[in-house]
């Protein structure tokens, strides 16, 4: 057996599109079953569930579900509640959403309705990129076809009405922030809000509401079907359950697949991934949960499992759990530049920090890169990726200064030694690169 | 942040297609009344659509549709990356992942392509057929390196596959999207390693299910 979780204990059965994703192939893999069941049961015992299950967050802040939702008012009012989800999936080494957008929809959509009994909700909208332009045709199919077989609508059979909507984005990753994404939603730039309000009391339309991610939605439906017991019995206490991971990079074979959380970095890579390119000693670095947390280098990937609380404790995190795999061909400092230019490039600029600090670390990262920085500057960035991490409003400030430390953190001598051979034999003149900088 | 003008030579007037126009109002329908302004960025890319880029004129013939300033709509039209300013190749527009995980599998390659091929990227060819540009993260690192063309993804690429496909696309066949080497979906290759269990596909998991843990019944 590949991994540690057998076939009969996946949520996605048809992650690789092998079978019917429609409707009849998604109720003969168990989607839709027993819903009406569940739907009749009230939104305190759905959060209850939940939260027994100890389901967090997919998309990779990896916040308690469960939790979450008791956040929502206890009451209906004239201010409808919204469930939307964030499908705006956009993070370099994250593919797994994309994956049930296309291939197993129907769960989304149940899951859809059932967090929306739990909510109170009565209308869910699902955020999709703008790019995926399939998937969104996809989507749209299935939900057709859950209105057709009166699933969901008025009058459906489980007897709570509930629609869903679809709403696209426009290819920005910074819609992927919670506040960004409601201010998208409304049909605005996607400038993250200050909170409070929390989306809660006031999210999409000044109406209380809850942004969750594609896969904690979707495995919603299974985890009640089977269990909460059944859940939380995968992995450890802190990180329960069964998640998608993702591999890209230097992989023999890079795929998407579920498994346990709580599975070794080295058993995830070796078992389904085909190993890393050219044997595991030929591992350098992997970047764990997404481009946005740090890197770990390989003597710790031996041990390293894939939980929020053991990744943390390494100085990384879990993230959305779809890892970046670099091996020792890899140019590390490139890789992390790309990165930079990826952050300078989605920044909103909305706060001073991100806007210019992102444009600047990229700067000096290029530098880096060829070795024409000065050796002092290495400081000076890591000082500058301190003061934009946590000033800024949303996330995105964070995740442009982790990968630049983490790369300092464990392979520091590898810039000092590139800055090193670019001076060798020539003439070495102070600050001559430093306008570059600016 | 991305730096984005409208272009300098913009054309007299906009007017929606009546299909077009059909799929803007059922957008607008899908919202609640009066928040019409969430479709502005799906009504944008319908336009997008019909005349392969955002013109000033559409820009303003959205905000009549939606009751919104222009300037909101110009706001957005500029704001996201996915709205093209400027017109585009006639067959296709060619959009390569260059983001980091596609970068560490040969998305270099795959740019170099394009360059040799169609010169400068964000700039439509000499023949007007083609306008490349390298793009971020597309969300489909496990079939890395891809790019985006015509909206679909191809995936799984080398350079000589990648070629391969752009003659299609000048030869004005359209190529199937997907992966280069035949991968279903993001599956790994070769023999399947997990999802092998017959018995899930069975109809068997259809079989009506007790809910665990139920507790007694309330009115909803």
């Amino acid at each position: 057996m590949a991994g540690i979780l057998a076939d009969k204990d996946r949520i996605f059965l048809n992650i690789y599109g092998r079978h019917d994703w429609g409707l009849e192939g998604a109720k003969a893999r168990g989607a839709w079953n027993g819903v009406g069941d569940i739907v009749g049961q009230t939104p305190e015992w759905i959060c209850d569930q939940i939260k027994a299950s100890g389901l967090r967050g997919r998309g990779g802040a990896g916040f308690a579900t469960g939790l979450k939702w008791t956040f929502m008012p206890k009451q209906e009012s004239e201010r409808p509640h919204y469930l939307l989800v964030n499908a705006d999936e956009s993070e370099p080494g994250a593919c797994k959403d994309r994956e049930i957008l296309r291939n197993d929809p129907h769960l989304l959509i149940e899951g859809c309705l059932i967090a929306c009994r739990a909510m109170r909700s009565r209308q869910a909208y699902i955020y999709i990129r703008g790019e995926y332009v399939f998937e969104r045709e996809r989507l749209t199919a299935a939900i057709q076809q859950a209105y057709k077989a009166k699933l969901i609508g008025k009058n459906n059979v489980h007897g709570y009405d509930f629609d869903i909507g679809l709403a696209h984005g426009g290819g920005a990753y910074i819609c992927g922030d919670e506040t960004a994404l409601m201010e998208s939603f409304e049909g605005k730039k996607g400038q993250p809000r200050l909170k409070p309000p929390f989306p809660a009391g006031a999210g999409i339309y000044g109406c209380p509401t809850t942004v969750n991610n594609v896969e904690t939605i979707a495995v919603v439906g299974t985890i009640l079907r089977r269990g909460a017991a059944w859940f939380a019995g995968f992995g450890t206490e802190k990180s329960t359950g069964t998640k998608l991971f993702a591999g890209s990079g230097h992989l023999n074979k890079p795929c998407v697949v579920e498994d346990a959380v709580g599975i070794s970095v080295k058993q995830l890579i070796e078992d389904h991934f085909g190993g890393v390119r050219g044997g595991w000693k030929n591992l350098k670095a992997v970047i764990p949960g997404g481009i946005s947390v740090r890197m770990i280098p390989a003597e710790e990937c031996e041990v390293a499992l894939m939980t929020y609380e053991d990744l943390q404790a390494r100085g990384s995190g879990l993230g959305t759990g779809t890892m970046i795999v670099m091996d020792k061909d890899a140019d590390l400092v490139r890789a992390i530049a790309r990165a930079s230019y990826f952050y300078k490039h989605e920044s909103c600029g909305q706060c001073t920090p991100c806007r210019e600090g992102t444009g600047w670390m990229w700067r000096v990262m290029e530098r880096m890169v060829t070795g024409e920085a000065e050796m002092s500057e290495i400081d000076l960035l890591l000082d500058v990726a301190s003061q934009v991490e946590g000033h800024t409003i949303c996330g995105l400030g964070d995740a442009a200064a982790w990968p630049i430390q983490g790369l300092f953190r464990h392979f520091r001598h590898e810039v000092e030694d590139r800055i090193t051979q670019y001076r060798a034999g020539k003439p070495h003149v102070q600050g001559v690169s430093l306008q570059a900088a600016e | 942040m991305s730096i984005r003008r409208l272009a300098l030579d913009q054309p007299a007037s906009f007017a929606f297609a009546p299909e077009t126009l059909k799929a803007a109002q059922g957008w607008m329908k899908s919202f609640p009344a009066g928040r019409q302004q969430s479709a502005v960025i799906a009504i944008l890319w319908l336009v997008q659509k019909q005349e392969g880029w955002v013109s000033e004129p559409a820009i303003r013939a959205v905000a009549e549709l939606l009751g919104m300033p222009v300037i909101r709509v110009l706001e957005v039209a500029t704001f996201y990356t996915m709205f093209m300013l400027e017109p585009v190749g006639t067959h296709a527009l060619v959009q390569v992942c260059g983001t980091t995980p596609c970068q560490l599998r040969g998305a270099g390659d795959i740019i170099a392509v394009c360059q040799r091929k169609f010169g400068p990227r964000d700039h439509r060819t000499s023949d007007g057929k083609f306008y490349w540009q390298e793009v971020e993260c597309l969300g489909a690192c496990s079939n890395a390196p891809m790019a985006a063309i015509n909206d679909y993804y191809y995936e799984d690429l080398t350079p000589e596959s990648f070629e391969k496909i752009l003659d299609d696309f000048a030869a004005g066949k359209g190529p199937q999207p997907g992966s280069a080497i035949g991968r279903q979906g993001a599956a790994p290759e070769g023999e399947p390693l997990t999802l092998t269990d017959a018995s899930l596909y069975d109809g068997s998991l259809a079989r009506p299910v007790t809910i665990p843990n139920l507790a007694p019944k309330e009115p909803a």
